[in-house]
């Protein structure tokens, strides 16, 4: 345990000593912090709009609901830029070491390769959920002028965990892959796309093949979380989806050292 | 401490290592010599348990490098031949977070981070980040890595290349000082540093052991004759004609003339033969001048040629 902590240490002061977690954070909030202004000002608009019409037509203006106009799609995009972003967060994990030959440091000290790989995907996931703590404040502002459901909004941060653990994790086993750190970020941005969209296959397939397709796709998952409904069968779809990122990651960094590749 | 018993390794095809065979006793320190690409650090990497043998055995304090890496690791400093090395941190900082990967019982931490510090002469450059090291102060800190933890062996890879003179000096003592408190593997292409540093030495060359013994075991194990070279002042045909008849000499050749009829000469005689003596007795006896008489040492760098060039003749 101990162990572990260590390589997490280092892994996260390496992540803040250098630019790379200083740009991704600052990335990450400032494109959020675009599509939320978008979307909460189109939301205001619309506002209008409906309060305008009821003047017309002399009723009652309907009630707005926040969550299916604002935090509901700000999830949703967040979810798009964590795609972007998160691997540039991954793709040093595996391939610097290698790059550098550290990797023979680690592998020569009195530490398992399992706990390595946690220390490692833990400091990736603590990175990634101090940006997403960070883009709490623009849920502040909902609370400062309006009322949201704290319970949809916890939830929506829930699915942001799960589908982020997710791409790190997959960005991780394809560290472990390569010595170049480009060519694991893009191999791991073109995987987690064809998990996107793989659920699009079930439309010309049958339907068995289908479904199964479309129980695959990461995006699948995330729609309920973004509704506020908190299903066991997608927390447990996330967690097994990591799982066996992790446990692939595993797998190639034991089979390197018999093909003694570097 | 160290068996090694028919280890070889293949990446695809080709055997980097072949049926290599040795052992380390406790507390020695065995050079390791043989050309570039000899197999030296795949060698040092399945016995650091970093790379899997293909076929044969390693075991390090009796516990197998496949069997029980954990143990061997704990027991194990290792330097590779680049130094391995985070950029971005402290030397202290750098040492703190191996100490911890090692199992470092955290109470004696600072005092064994201390300590490497200390005697591997990084005193003065505690806060310096990495990056920013010379290539000697870096080699220095891969040293102070590999014995942080106090292990049993040490597995040096090249440890004093790319250093200054000074600091190769430095370097060696330190290496020296290992004796009997660590068993030390060192592995180098450089010829003296076996001889001033190593008690034995395994010479590999494409991947097999071709010589294993003490260094100056082998000088004489390869020395079918001993070379004798004089230098006298005289008339050259009747020197060497009266200087062939000493018992004892083989040959007589000129290495080179000099001025005022100075003439250096080559003199092979059968081992053993002391013939330094009646060489210097006819010299005088003839009334030539006698400016230098000596035995030629056959040096490492000879012994390891012969070994890695002409196989055949060291077999028979």
């Amino acid at each position: 345990m101990r162990k572990i902590w260590a390589i997490f240490e280092r892994e996260i002061k390496s992540y803040f000593v250098s630019p790379i977690a200083y740009v991704v954070i600052a990335l990450f909030l400032a494109v959020s912090a675009i599509f939320f202004y978008l979307i909460l000002s189109s939301f205001v608009q619309r506002c209008f709009e409906v309060d305008m019409y009821a003047q017309q037509w002399r009723q009652m203006s309907p009630p707005m609901n926040l969550h299916e106009w604002v935090t509901r799609p700000f999830f949703g995009n967040v979810a798009t830029i964590a795609l972007m972003i998160l691997p540039l967060i991954t793709m040093k994990l595996y391939a610097e070491e290698k790059k550098t030959g550290t990797i023979e440091l680690i592998q020569t000290s009195p530490i398992t390769n399992i706990q390595t790989l946690i220390g490692k995907y833990a400091a990736a996931v603590v990175l990634y959920i101090l940006m997403l703590v960070l883009t709490f404040f623009y849920m502040l502002f909902l609370f400062a002028f309006g009322n949201p459901e704290i319970g949809q909004i916890f939830s929506g941060y829930l699915g942001m965990f799960l589908i982020g653990g997710s791409y790190l994790a997959i960005g991780l086993l394809f560290s472990t892959f390569t010595d170049n750190q480009i060519v694991a970020a893009v191999t791991t941005i073109a995987v987690i796309l064809i998990f996107w969209v793989i659920g699009w296959l079930s439309n010309f397939v049958d339907l068995g093949l289908g479904n199964m397709l479309n129980q695959l796709s990461l995006i699948e998952h995330l729609d309920d979380f973004e509704k506020g409904v908190i299903d066991t069968k997608n927390i447990v779809f996330y967690l097994s989806f990591i799982f066996m990122s992790l446990f692939f990651s595993y797998i190639s960094i034991e089979s390197a050292r018999w093909r003694g590749s570097r | 401490m160290i068996e090694v018993e028919n280890l070889t390794r293949y990446f695809g095809n080709i055997a980097a290592i072949e049926d290599v065979t040795f052992t380390v006793e406790n507390g020695e320190i065995l050079g390791f010599l043989g050309p570039n690409a000899a197999g030296k650090t795949t060698t040092m990497r399945i016995l650091t348990c970093f790379l899997p043998a293909s076929k044969g055995t390693a075991r390090v304090a009796n516990f197998d490098v496949f069997q029980n890496p954990l143990e061997v690791k704990k027991r194990i400093g290792y330097l590779p031949e680049n130094p391995p090395l985070y950029a971005e941190m402290t030397v202290y900082s750098f040492l703190d977070f191996i100490a911890k990967i090692k199992g470092i019982d955290p109470r004696d931490r600072k005092q064994k981070i201390n300590t490497a510090i200390e005697k591997a002469g990084l005193d003065d450059r505690i806060n310096t980040i990495v990056k920013h090291l010379s290539k000697g102060y870096k080699q220095r800190l891969g040293i102070a890595q590999a014995i942080i933890h106090e292990p049993e062996v040490l597995i040096l890879d090249e440890p004093t290349i790319g250093l200054d003179p000074k600091q190769i000096i430095e370097v060696r003592e330190l290496i020296k000082g290992f004796e009997g408190k660590h068993t030390v593997i060192l592995s180098t292409h450089i010829l003296p540093e076996v001889s001033m540093t190593c008690q034995r030495v395994v010479i590999i060359d494409r991947g097999r052991v071709v010589a294993e013994d003490k260094p100056e075991n082998l000088m004489a194990k390869l020395k079918g004759s001993e070379q004798i070279t004089v230098v006298v002042g005289g008339p050259e045909s009747q020197v060497i004609e009266s200087l062939s008849k000493v018992q004892g000499v083989s040959q007589v050749t000129v290495i080179q003339k000099g001025a005022d009829n100075k003439i250096a000469y080559s003199v092979d005689s059968s081992l053993h033969a002391e013939v330094t003596k009646e060489l210097a007795k006819t010299i005088v006896k003839n009334g030539w001048d006698l400016y230098e008489l000596k035995k030629a040492e056959m040096s490492l760098e000879e012994i390891f040629l012969r070994l890695t060039t002409q196989e055949e003749e060291v077999y028979n």
